[in-house]
């Protein structure tokens, strides 16, 4: 006969069991495991475009090697011009991703929960992503002359909608045994919506976010390319400037910046907010 | 030692009242009945299984007294507050242990200080102590069910639904649950009412046991267990009841048979 104590004991016992012992790898050993493959990959695409320069397929001074673009960009960076052009991209990038996360989730978050206006507006947020952020553009100047808000209408109206599908789509993906759940429990309205459905499309909302950010940066250096403001420095222009001083060093060393913020906010920002959540949720094995 | 009676007798101190109750899915030719006219009572404080083969309607009448869908027509009655109990443990993966407990007691209007030493005190109950800070992922079945166990507890509900909470698990963690289920019960004098399809698991827990006739849902019988307290699911006593049970279960099935 099972007593109360020899209960307690069974179950302590039967926890013990059944909790996963699984084998810790260190933080060195992780970081390794993690960077090696993405180290080897650079090194080899650093190899190719080297090799491409030797085989004199172009002359230098329109494809410069490597190792003189990185010169370059030393170079920009110890003056300050990358520095500066660098601050001002930035500043754009954030205020316009700002703004679009704010619509896109005020967005997002009617026509998730009023019927009418998903069918009205629902297939045309989508529609809005097919639409290349560069065909904006003309418009965007000639209600807003070259100016910032021609930029920021751009980005927005590329990022908004990623961020708002994000959003829909959590709402939408929610298993209904977590709302019944959350029904059983007494949440109704907006009890349910702030306990439940918002926490629960939080993965698809980060999701949103990521791609509303790789939209908001294309749209940003299309714009910057295209809507130069006098004495305004921003990486774009830099860009632009190389081109038209055919100036390949400065011209790639500018593209090398691009890259490396377009990756670097990527992973950096939404890759570990991503692996954040799903860690906490149990979406992705510990071990790995 | 069992003592058959007539499904439905009228009793006072009724705390689950179910009157007529069908439950239609669907419009038309299309449609697909759930319950037939099922009615039942579930006296205060009884421990009530309900068994009966798929597509009995089991969960459909437990959604129904949880107020989570509303019948075609008939009546349902549950007295107090209704805690509900699924076969998956259903915790939320956002929060912690603790923080999926606290939020029951957050929505039943407890104080946030009260909360803490609360939370503390039901993962205590369900033998869980020190698990608080773990996510839902980090615990093994049987002990996200206990979890959802203390969570439904910290509804200080008064009538627990159970819809195959233990469905899922291995005999062994089944059987220290329903040990734990039984003295909780015991402890607290809530009122449940438990689905399964495992008859032995129903005579091992209940003090009566309903069986359920297929497509539509209706009480073919009911049957009340007089086997003392505690119990043990291995025991010749519960083994022969369950026979029993399950004799009038594959009648009913083998009605289906050529239908």
């Amino acid at each position: 006969m099972l007593t109360p104590e020899s209960l307690d004991q069974q179950v302590s016992g039967l926890d013990a069991l059944e909790l996963p012992v699984g084998p810790r790898i260190g933080r060195t050993r992780r970081l390794w495991n993690a960077s090696w493959p993405k180290l080897a990959a650079l090194v080899i695409a650093l190899g190719l475009w080297q090799a491409v320069v030797w085989s004199g397929w172009k002359p230098e001074y329109v494809l410069p090697s490597p190792f003189t673009v990185f010169k370059e960009l030393g170079q920009r960076i110890g003056d300050g011009t990358i520095v500066a052009a660098v601050g001002m991209t930035m500043r754009r990038a954030f205020l316009g991703f700002a703004l679009a996360t704010l619509i896109g989730v005020v967005l997002g978050s009617l026509v998730s929960r009023i019927a009418v206006l998903r069918s009205a507006v629902g297939s045309l947020i989508t529609g809005l992503q097919t639409m290349p952020s560069i065909a904006w553009f003309p418009l965007a100047i000639l209600l807003f002359k070259p100016t910032e808000g021609a930029i920021m209408f751009v980005m927005v109206l590329g990022a908004a909608p990623a961020i708002a599908n994000g959003l829909i789509a959590g709402t939408d993906h929610i298993p209904p045994l977590m709302l019944r759940a959350g029904r059983v429990l007494g949440a109704r309205d907006l009890a349910l919506y702030r306990h439940v459905i918002l926490p629960a499309s939080l993965p698809s909302f980060l999701m949103g976010l990521k791609q509303g950010w790789a939209f908001a940066w294309r749209s940003l250096m299309a714009g910057e390319l295209l809507v130069i403001i006098a004495n305004r420095h921003s990486v774009g222009e830099q860009l632009q400037n190389a081109r038209e001083l055919a100036d390949g060093p400065w011209l790639l060393a500018t593209m090398v910046v691009i890259l490396v913020i377009g990756i670097a906010v990527d992973s950096l920002v939404f890759g570990t907010l991503d692996r954040a959540v799903r860690r906490r949720w149990g979406l992705i094995d510990p071990a790995s | 030692m069992t003592a058959p009676t007539t499904p439905g007798t009228p009793a006072d101190g009724a705390v689950i009242r179910v009157d007529a109750v069908s439950k239609v899915f669907g419009h038309g030719h299309a449609a697909v009945p759930a319950l037939d006219r099922i009615s039942l009572e579930v006296q205060r404080g009884q421990f009530v299984c309900l068994v009966g083969a798929s597509g009995c309607g089991k969960s459909t009448l437990l959604h129904l007294l949880a107020r989570l869908d509303s019948p075609t027509s008939g009546t349902v009655a549950v007295e107090g507050r209704t805690g509900l109990m699924f076969q998956e443990a259903a915790l939320f993966p956002w929060l912690t242990v603790a923080g999926n407990v606290s939020l029951a007691l957050r929505l039943r209007g407890v104080p946030r200080r009260e909360r803490p030493p609360l939370v503390e005190s039901l993962l205590e109950l369900v033998h869980l102590e020190g698990f608080g800070a773990k996510r839902p992922h980090e615990l093994s079945g049987g002990m996200r069910q206990r979890v959802a166990l203390a969570r439904a507890l910290a509804q200080d509900a008064d009538v627990l639904l159970m819809d195959e909470p233990f469905g899922s698990l291995d005999a062994m963690t089944r059987d220290l649950l329903h040990a734990e289920l039984e003295r909780l019960w015991v402890d607290r004098g809530f009122t449940v009412l438990f689905v399964t399809h495992n008859v032995r698991e129903a005579v091992r827990l209940a003090d009566r046991v309903l069986v359920l006739t297929s497509r539509p849902g209706r009480v073919a019988a009911a049957i009340d267990v007089h086997i003392p307290r505690p119990r043990r699911i291995e025991t010749p006593a519960v083994s022969a009841l369950a026979g029993e049970i399950t004799e009038q279960l594959s009648l009913e099935v083998r009605r289906h048979a050529h239908a």
